[in-house]
This record gives C-alpha cells, structure tokens and sequence, in this order.
C-alpha cells in the first residue's frame, strides 16, 4: 500500500532522502508541507505538486504525491494547466525566488490575478543556492556574491508588494524555521479558494549564512499576535513595505475572496475537465457554417 | 457544362471587408455547386493598405487559379495594381467617381458605389455589397442566393442591417442590368451540388481537434494561428472544450503540458515567433513523455519577418527544436480536408506515443479556403492509448510510470489514481520518475524515449501518388503546395510527371523514402529560399534531387508558374 491510513507526515516520505546541506531552511519547508498535508488529511495521489528547478526544485525527489519536476520559472503554469484540467486535484507549486521572481517573474504577476485555485510556496532565500551563490531578485543591497563582487546593486523585488499589487487572494509570509506556524499557513493557503501566494523566509547557511536563523528572528513577528485582520489591502500594503532588513511580519498579510479563474470555465464549474465525457461530441453541429 | 474556371479579385483598403466579401461570394458559389479555392492578401494593419481576395469556382479545381477574370476594384489602386495579371477578356467592376481608368484595354464596368449607397442611405461600409450584387450581374448569375447569405451574415445583428444590405445588393445588381448590358465570356452555369464544405484550413484543424475530442486548447494570438483560437473560444466550449489564451507562449506550453499531464487531451496553437519562445518546454514534454499536439502555422521569418504572408520556412526548426535529442512526430496536411482528419489524428498519436505531435501548416492553407466534400466524423476512431485505471494498478505489483518496455511506450498513469503515483521529472530520471544520473540508466531511458518513434515510423501511411505510376518526372512536395501541384497537373496530362506529396514528415522510415528511390528523375517543390525537405531527403536515404522549384517571396506558387517551370526543363 502506498497510502498508510491513517495519513501522517511520514506518508509524504519519498525513497530519497534530501541532498540539501544541514542546516538548510528547506527542511522546514519539507516537514511544514508534510504536516499541513496530513493534516488536512489529503492522500498523497490527491495532490498534485509542481516543482521549478533550483534547490527547492530538488525537492520533487523527496516527497510522495503525483510530482511535476518542471523547467526553471515554470512551475506555475504547469500548475495551472493542471488545475483546469483536474479541479478535484489540490494543486501546490513550488520553487525559489529564482523561479518566481526571475526566470518567472510574469508567470507570477499573471497567475496571481488569475486567482486559479492553487497555492503557491516560494523558498526565498535571497541566493541562488544550486549554482553555487549568485545574486536573486530578492538579495539584499550591497550582498556580495561570485557575479556581485562589489555587492548586489538592484532594488530587490517586494514579494508581499508585487503580490498585493497584482490582485492577490491570499498573500501570507512564513519562517522556514518555525515549523508549526508555516504549516498552519500552508494548512490556511490550501484550504482558501483561489489563489494563495507563500513567500517563506528560508535560511540558506552556505550560500547566504549572513540571513542566518538568529538574523531572522531578530526581525520576525507574528501579524496574528497583534490582532492583525488580513481584510484591507491599504493595511497589508503598509506591512509589506516595511523593509525586512528592519523587520519582517508573518501570517496572512491579506485574504480576499473573489472568482477563482476555474469559475470562468462554466464548462468545468460541476465536473472536472478529465472526468466530463466527450465520447459523444459530434462535429454535424458545426458543419453546417460552412454549407 | 464546361469546364471553365472562373477568378475573381476583390480589392480594397483594409478594414472595408474584403477578406468577408470574398467568403461570402464563396458561399454563394458554393450553394450554386461550384468548387471554390480562395486566397487572400492583406498587410499587417488595421485600416488602409491593399487587401484583396481571390477566388476560383469551376467545377473541379484545386486552387486559386491565375490570371484573373473579373477584378472588382474598390479604389483606384486596385485597379492600378493588377492590371498585368487580368486575362486579356477580363471585366473591371469600380466605382468611376473614385477610381480613374487607365486603360480601355478590358471590358470596363463603372458601377458608382458612392452614389448608388447614397440614393439608398447605406454607409460607405456597404461598397463591398453594392460591389458583389454587380459582380453576380455582370456574370449573369441570379441575386437571390446572395441575398439569403446575407440574411443569415447579418440577421443576427438587426433586420435593418438586412434590409439596408438587401438594398445595396439588389441596386448594384440593377444597375448593372439596367445599364451596363453587353456579352461577358465567363457566366454562372449551374452545377451539380455535391456535399461540400467551404472552409479555411484553421476552420478545418479547429473541427478537426473537436472531432480528436481535444479538451483543452491553449494560445496566444499569433497570426496566421489566431483564427484556430478564435473559433475554439466560440465553438470549443458548446461541447465542453476548456480554451484559454495565456499570458505568453511559454505559459501556453507549459500549461499545455500540465493539462496533458493530468489526463486532458490537450493542444497548442502558434506560429513560428511564439513556438521559439516554446522550445525548452518541448523538451519537457519530451523527456517527461507528456502527449501534446502542437499546431504551428509558418509564415516568413525570421523574427516578425513577414507578419501576414507565407513561407514552408520551420520544417528543420520543428525538427530539431530543443537542446537534446528526443522523439517527436511532425504531420504537414496538404489542405482542408487533410487538416480536418490530421488534426484529429495527431491527438491520438499523442496520446498512444507520450510525445509532442506537431501540425505543421502556413498562412496559405490556414487561412486559404476551399471547398472539400463534408468532413465523415464517423471515419475517425478515438484512441487513449495506454492509461492504467485503478484497477490495473492494483493487479501490477510495483507500478513504475517509465519502465523500460520493448515499444517505448510506458503505460501512464494520471494524477489522482490510488497507487499510481510517479514523478514526471525534467531530470533524466529512473523508471520511476526520480532523478538519476547513472549512466546506465540514461541510456536505457534515451533508447526507451527514441524507440517509440520506431514504431511510429511503422504505422503512418506512405506518402500519396498522383498522375501515372511511372513518368520521367516526379514532382515531390510537402505540406501546402498539395493543392497547387494538383492544380497545375491538369494542365501536365500529356506529359510524362506525377507526383509525390507528403503529409506525414518525420518520422520517415524506410516505407515514406522507398518511392523516392524508385522515380527517375524528381523536382523538390517548397516555399522556402534552402530546400528544407530536399535536404532532409539528401540525409535521410541519400537521393539528390534533379531538380528544385523554391519561392520565398511571401506568395504561394501559382499552378501556372509549377506547369512553366516543368515545362521548360
């Protein structure tokens, strides 16, 4: 059997363990999914996880589910394609910020304001990690990597901003290392209807160790602790420009429900693209346009 | 009944409806039981430019034949511009307000539009309409069936418009008979009507993925392809089609491929610049074995090259697109008829095979239309392929999506079936989907992959004769040019050539080649400037070529220049 009831974290497991460095903030990841998965108790061949490729991308090997291993920046749209032909699937993305915000950057802005009914998790962990340490779109000013020896020089990409800009339905900031407060995110993301965008704070100690664990929990604190309702865009707009060299708030920055991109496929409103039957589709209906 | 064709060229400013003009006329041949083949021109803008359409009608015809008989010129450059390639008993239908003849050479035809819209209180818009009920007039046909397509065009939108446009139609028409008599050679006899549709090839591949039961449709405009979009986005959904235009052409594959991998047929639509934008997700569909149909309409290129013309120029691009080596299936269909049982074809070789299927056409055949007898749905039988339910999943053991198997082919899985779970990995991968990079392994799956695509090279037809079975000449070419070689060898039966078309290009096993090896002498006919298919035939079985006919300027070959050509050899 391949899906032990009942369903626990360990049920995610794959036959590879992870090839990640000790210590890497994508552990937390790993073990956060696992346990918003079993706790929502969805058996593995239930979801439908889409990959990008980086560190992060690597994660296709070690977990159990249907696993999409796509191309650098592609995730998100294989996702999406997956999702309107499947909508019974829980459809989860995931990738870096070299996938997201780069390489993908568009696929990010319009997969967003589509509002498709998926979640999606970014490692950000401000480097790009499996090429061994080059700048990323969210690398802080003046970090000093190989193709930045004098310090990265770009304003680095706001991921709450963009998210909230491009019309996000859920737009949520996570810890990689706090496991249990991630999870209820991911937990939150999954069960929101449209689109949830996760930008998780991910400790890379090789590559980045200056955004060290201790670095970033100088700065985090919990939006639920100050009694934060994510239901005001102008609200979530001024935590999002707080400049995480200063602080960095997570849980839901913002949550709104609208039509997801599916309710606009009145096709697939009732049942999936892949479970409708087209046995009966007949072309005489059309043919008399051209007689 | 005899057996003259009949052209006529309409031309105008863009955005005066010519490309419509010439589809209705069709319509109305159509109904009378002619053949029809049409060609239309256009610039890349909206308004103002040159369009023009052309039309053939006979009895039996191929394609649009040159020189024109009757030209129907809404300004003057219209009149200008194709005098050279009128026959010399050509009629000119213009509006002698506007337009200044420069020549008495040809019966000329002065129907003022202007004034008679006016007299009825039409808009300028209508001239085409005033135009097409004096083009039926000066060929001797009747006006009524012109009028009930126009009842159908605009019944929708309000009887005003109807009545209006009726009124146009019925005092160009008048005029012409009060005023304008006299003895013009080419006349509308009436035909036998047969059972024909008149359609585009892009209408041809859009019913052609409704009748291969395609479920998902994705693409982002791009001419000469748009026309395939634009129709599945109105008919697609009526029986259940999910069609969506992406934010690029890369989100376009890679959704594409998501939906294919989560069990929906699923299909592409671009044309050359967008397909670039796709290549390494043709490589993901390939390692990851992910049916997909990809339809590709070529224009000239490179880059924007020539937005709104044509050219055979991507057979090697889509060949060889992406890093790596993997298999891929290319079909070119020759016309609309083609393009209807391919397309719904190439879904079912998608999914038997788990690899990218390609519909190679062209501006000239996507958006060429011509009449072909009715599409038989019932001649088309729908395959799956090799997809486990749950049940067999159970009764196997250990289910390894990308088992090495003597065929290739993997059974597949899709996403939601208990126990049957994998990884499809961009990463060359072990049987079950993980990354591997054992040597071994990557050449047990490398084979695997290509393997396939030797047992697809058993099962597509053999390329399709014409003429003689034995001639000196054989006449060879792919894809769009079936029509106009056709056409031209009407004009080539007492001569001693025949011809060898192909539809289905790659792969090409010993079966597609042999008939090449058997012909004496052979003519590599294509629209491009460096012989694409005469090269991949030189490679492939070592056979040179006598002779090559290429044209790259955009235009098709016209069945005159193919017979000149042969002629003068």
């Amino acid at each position: 059997m391949q899906t032990p009831d009942p369903i626990k974290p360990e049920s995610y497991n794959s036959d590879v363990f992870p090839t990640w460095c000790p210590g890497c903030g994508n552990f937390g990841i790993w073990a956060a999914l696992k346990m918003a998965l079993s706790n929502l108790k969805i058996p593995p061949h239930k979801v439908a996880l889409i990959f990008g490729v980086g560190c992060s991308g690597n994660f296709a090997n070690f977990v159990k589910g249907y696993v999409f291993h796509s191309l650098h920046g592609r995730a998100l749209p294989v996702a999406s394609g997956a999702k309107l032909a499947n909508s019974d699937l829980h459809v989860i993305a995931i990738g870096g910020d070299g996938d997201g915000f780069a390489e993908g950057l568009s696929h990010t802005i319009q997969t967003i304001r589509s509002n498709v009914n998926i979640t999606y998790i970014v490692h950000d962990n401000h480097v790009y990690s499996l090429t061994t340490g080059q700048t990323s779109p969210t690398s802080l000013k003046g970090f000093k990597t190989k193709t930045t020896p004098e310090g990265s020089f770009e304003y680095p990409i706001n991921p709450m901003a963009l998210a909230i800009s491009a019309g996000g339905s859920f737009v949520a900031r996570g810890f990689a290392g706090e496991i249990p407060h991630l999870s209820d995110l991911i937990v939150q993301g999954i069960q929101h209807r449209g689109f949830s965008f996760i930008d998780v704070m991910q400790p890379c100690p090789t590559f980045n160790p200056q955004l060290s664990y201790d670095w970033y929990r100088q700065r985090l604190y919990k939006l639920a602790d100050q009694g934060y309702k994510p239901d005001n865009r102008h609200k979530a707009w001024d935590i999002a420009q707080e400049e995480i060299s200063e602080k960095i708030a997570t849980g839901v920055l913002y949550q709104e429900q609208r039509a997801t991109l599916e309710d606009n496929f009145p096709q697939i409103s009732k049942t999936a693209l892949v479970k409708k039957d087209f046995s009966g589709v007949d072309i005489r209906q059309f043919l008399g346009q051209f007689k | 009944m005899s057996n003259k064709l009949i052209t006529i060229k309409i031309g105008g400013e863009a955005g005066f409806g010519i490309k419509v003009a010439g589809a209705t006329l069709g319509k109305v041949f159509l109904r009378l039981g002619y053949e029809i083949a049409d060609y239309t021109e256009y610039p890349s803008l909206i308004r103002g430019g040159h369009n023009t359409t052309e039309l053939t009608i006979g009895p039996k015809i191929y394609h649009v034949v040159r020189p024109i008989n009757l030209l129907v010129a809404l300004n003057q450059e219209t009149f200008d511009k194709h005098l050279s390639i009128l026959s010399d008993d050509a009629g000119i239908i213009f509006d002698p307000e506007k337009t200044k003849p420069t020549t008495d050479k040809f019966k000329l035809y002065p129907v003022p539009f202007g004034k008679i819209l006016k007299e009825i209180a039409g808009s300028d818009l209508m001239k085409n309409t005033v135009a097409l009920g004096a083009t039926l007039a000066v060929l001797d046909g009747n006006i009524e069936g012109y009028l009930q397509v126009l009842k159908e065009i605009f019944g929708k939108k309000s009887d005003k418009i109807v009545n209006a446009n009726i009124a146009a139609a019925n005092a160009g028409y008048s005029f012409v008979k009060e005023n304008l008599q006299g003895e013009f050679p080419y006349k509308i006899e009436p035909q036998e009507v047969k059972d024909q549709v008149y359609l585009t090839g892009n209408e041809a591949i859009a019913l052609g993925a409704i009748a291969g039961q395609c479920q998902a449709y994705f693409a982002y405009p791009m001419t000469p392809s748009t026309s395939v979009l634009v129709y599945l986005s109105k008919h697609g959904p009526k029986v259940g089609m999910l069609v969506r235009q992406a934010e690029d052409e890369i989100s376009v594959i890679n959704q594409a491929i998501g939906a294919s991998w989560a069990g929906a047929r699923s299909m592409l639509g671009t044309s050359g610049g967008g397909f670039a934008l796709m290549s390494e997700a043709l490589g993901l569909a390939g390692i990851t074995e992910t049916p997909l149909v990809i339809f590709v309409s070529q224009r000239s290129g490179p880059a924007t090259g020539l937005p709104t013309w044509s050219e055979q120029g991507d057979l090697r691009f889509v060949l060889h697109t992406a890093q790596g080596e993997f298999p891929r299936i290319i079909l070119a269909p020759g016309d609309q008829e083609e393009c209807f049982y391919m397309t719904a074809e190439a879904h079912n070789l998608a999914q038997k095979y788990q690899m990218p299927v390609f519909i190679l056409s062209d501006k000239n055949l996507s958006e060429g239309g011509k009449t072909v007898t009715s599409f038989d749905q019932s001649k088309i039988a729908i395959e799956h392929g090799e997809v486990l339910s749950e049940e067999q999943v159970k009764q196997a053991k250990k289910y390894l999506r990308y088992q090495v198997t003597e065929s290739g082919v993997s059974p597949r899985t899709l996403p939601g079936t208990e126990n049957g779970l994998f990884t499809a990995n961009s990463d060359e991968h072990n049987e079950y989907g993980y990354s591997e990079e054992d040597g071994e392994n990557r050449i047990a799956q490398v084979d695997k992959r290509a393997r396939k695509l030797e047992t697809v090279a058993k099962e597509i037809p053999k390329p399709v004769f014409y003429g003689p079975n034995n001639a000196d000449l054989t006449i060879v070419s792919w894809g769009s040019t079936k029509s106009t070689i056709l056409q031209a060898m009407e004009s080539l039966k007492d001569k001693s050539v025949n011809f060898l078309h192909y539809s289905y290009m790659w792969p090409l096993g010993t079966a597609q080649f042999e008939p090449l090896k058997k012909a004496k002498k052979i003519m590599v006919i294509e629209n491009n400037s460096t012989g694409l298919f005469e090269g991949i035939i030189r490679e492939n079985v070592g056979r040179v070529s006598e002779f090559n006919f290429r044209k790259y300027d955009g235009r098709p070959f016209w069945p005159h220049e193919i017979v000149k050509k042969i002629l003068n050899i």
